[in-house]
């Protein structure tokens, strides 16, 4: 059993993601190689070397993976895929956009999402926004799966020694180009690696009300997320939303503020150790899966709770 | 141009579903269902870029039971223009979709196909970019915008970071995010006009596709339940709690 982990990364360093990825192809018993595509003098490669139980590092550094298109990334995964019994991503939007391709193009199916390696060929995962958890076997002889990030343990980053390898960039397919990002960045910490995570919805009312939510989440060091109500209204952009079509998250602490409790967010939190809900709803879903549920209007309860840490600190 | 769309048949959000107590999968016997949400979505895109002049004709695809047929003609009332049905009993994976949805662009030569990016069922998010694959086309996944330049199509994505756009050579494949319009509701009058709208009709042997399942499923459990918590009546209790007894903070 070989498995390729195809990396995730800015050209400095592997994005978080990619190390839980790392676990889950170990945990399918044999070898774990990474594909590192990008443009990157050779940065993001060597930190990939560093990564514990990885054996090989596959380094394709060129001004074409700078910004790849999931059409070229898939014509060089292509011509490495028969090396390999599984070939896995983590389940990002990166992810999820370059490994259906590529197993389309090898003729096999592919397991998205997955939350639990039971045998070589049998995985498990959620459908139904998180509703039922199915265990699935796959006849192909290549495995191409997307892993989710918060079922499987990050591989340390550091103390590893796996072999470098150059390979040449192989021709652009000429389908697709990168023409721009528009990234919102931040200072808080990464939504889905987040400690604690504070979370806002449509009670929020405006993207101003919003600043109550990151005054709180800023005492508690914490990423700042938000229902699809939220993000549709135009309070904050889109990278906050947590459910089953956006993020999933499992941090220690999950406050979630003005926010009911649909099954479709539901499904991108529940798996949180401690969940907090602030709701003036008595009634609202969102009490059913909270360890501590507060019922109070949230302009006030939430600016109260954030003075009363900030005087604690 | 024409504009291929892609409808599945799926149980609908607001029900809650039930896994069968023998593990062999969810019960959708007597359970509302509708256009996968998303779908919605790409047929509304598609229409108003026919009403823009951008598209001369909208065909909406579905593929499954017999049942499908209801999702195809919400599909019409919404505008499209016509309807294909492909028909099998056969439980259809996203590899399977993907390769019956590229027969049906072979025979149609679209310009466009618009996909939703995931059914809310099997909650994939596959068939669009396995289409694409298939097909040699360029893929603008979970798009919230899509504009027209010239002969290439720019698509911007949601992506974990924030948007992103890409720019594809046509025909492509595009499938899409909730942000990329409102759906429209159908009137009254447009699902009267749509009874008489047009579906064809085929099954996978007529387009020449093996559609038997590669994943087996072999149970389906309902996850472990969170047990509900307690109320706090105050923000002081609250932090005593996640100090004293939670240990979070
Ligand atoms: C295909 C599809 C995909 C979806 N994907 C997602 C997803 O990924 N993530 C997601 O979150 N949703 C998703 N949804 C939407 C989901 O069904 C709900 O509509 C959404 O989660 C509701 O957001 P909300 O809880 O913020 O809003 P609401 O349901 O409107 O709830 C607002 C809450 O705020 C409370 N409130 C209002 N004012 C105050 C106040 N002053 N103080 C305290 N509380 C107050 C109210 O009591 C209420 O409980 C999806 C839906 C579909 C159809
Ligand atoms: N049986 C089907 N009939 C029509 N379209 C489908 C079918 N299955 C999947 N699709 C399309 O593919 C998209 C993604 O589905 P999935 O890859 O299963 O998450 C859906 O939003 C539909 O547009």
């Amino acid at each position: 059993m070989r498995a390729l982990v195809l990396a995730e990364h800015d050209n400095r360093q592997l994005a978080p993601a990619t190390l839980h990825a790392v676990s889950a192809a170990a945990a399918l018993g044999g070898e774990v190689d990474i594909l590192v595509a990008g443009e990157s003098g050779d940065q993001a490669a060597t930190a990939a070397t560093k990564v514990q139980g990885v054996a090989r590092v596959i380094a394709v550094d060129d001004a074409a993976y700078a910004e790849p298109v999931a059409e070229d990334l898939v014509a060089l995964l292509q011509t490495m895929a028969a090396d390999y019994d599984a070939i896995l991503a983590a389940s990002t939007t990166f992810g999820k956009n370059v490994m259906p391709r590529l197993a389309a193009l090898l003729d096999v199916a592919q397991l998205s999402d997955i939350v639990a390696v039971e045998g070589p060929d049998t995985f498990k995962r959620y459908v139904y926004a998180g509703n039922a958890l199915a265990t699935v076997q796959t006849s192909d002889a290549t495995k191409v799966m997307t892993v989710r990030v918060t079922a499987f343990e990050a591989a340390p980053s550091e103390g590893g020694s796996a072999a470098l390898e150059r390979r040449q960039p192989v021709p652009s397919t000429g389908l697709a180009r990168f023409a721009g990002r528009d990234a919102s960045g931040g200072e808080r910490p990464e939504l889905t690696s987040a400690r604690i995570v504070v979370s806002g919805g449509r009670g929020m009312g405006s993207s101003e009300n919003f600043r109550i939510i990151e005054a709180l989440a800023d005492v508690l060091g914490a990423a700042v997320g938000a229902s699809r109500a939220a993000v549709d209204a135009g309070y904050v952009p889109n990278e906050y939303q947590v459910g089953q079509t956006g993020k999933i998250v499992a941090p220690d602490l999950y406050v979630a503020v003005g926010i009911s409790g649909a099954i479709q967010h539901l499904a991108g939190m529940k798996d949180s150790k401690v969940i907090v809900a602030i709701n003036k709803d008595e009634e609202a879903p969102i009490f059913q899966v909270a360890d501590y549920g507060l019922v109070a209007d949230l302009f006030t309860a939430v600016p109260a709770l954030t003075e009363a840490l900030k005087k604690a600190s | 141009m024409k504009v291929l769309v892609a409808v599945k048949r799926v149980v609908d959000f607001n029900v809650k579903i039930r896994v069968k107590a023998d593990g062999t999968g969810v019960d959708t016997a007597n359970v509302k269902m509708s256009m996968n949400p998303f779908d919605e979505i790409a047929n509304e895109e598609a229409i108003r870029l026919k009403e823009s002049g951008k598209a001369t004709e909208v065909v909406a695809v579905s593929l499954g039971e017999a049942k499908c047929q209801e999702t195809l003609r919400t599909a019409l009332a919404m505008g499209a223009d016509r309807g294909i049905h492909v028909e099998t009993d056969v439980e259809l994976q996203p590899l399977a979709v993907a390769k019956l949805l590229r027969a049906v662009a072979l025979r149609e030569q679209p310009g466009l196909v618009i996909l939703g990016k995931q059914a809310i069922d099997d909650d994939a998010n596959q068939t669009g970019q396995m289409l694409a694959a298939l097909l040699g086309w360029p893929q603008g996944t979970f798009a919230s915008k899509l504009e027209f330049k010239g002969d290439q199509l720019e698509v911007t994505r949601e992506v974990d970071t924030g948007l992103e756009r890409v720019v594809l050579k046509l025909p492509a494949v595009v499938t899409c995010d909730l942000r990329l319009n409102e759906p429209r509701y159908a009137s009254l009058p447009n699902i009267m006009k749509a009874k008489r709208k047009p579906i064809d009709h085929l099954t996978p042997d007529d387009l020449g596709v093996d559609v038997t399942p590669r994943l087996r499923t072999l149970r389906v459990e309902e996850p472990a339940k969170r047990q509900a918590g307690v109320k706090v009546a105050s923000v002081e209790e609250l932090i005593d709690k996640l100090r004293g007894e939670a240990k979070v903070i």
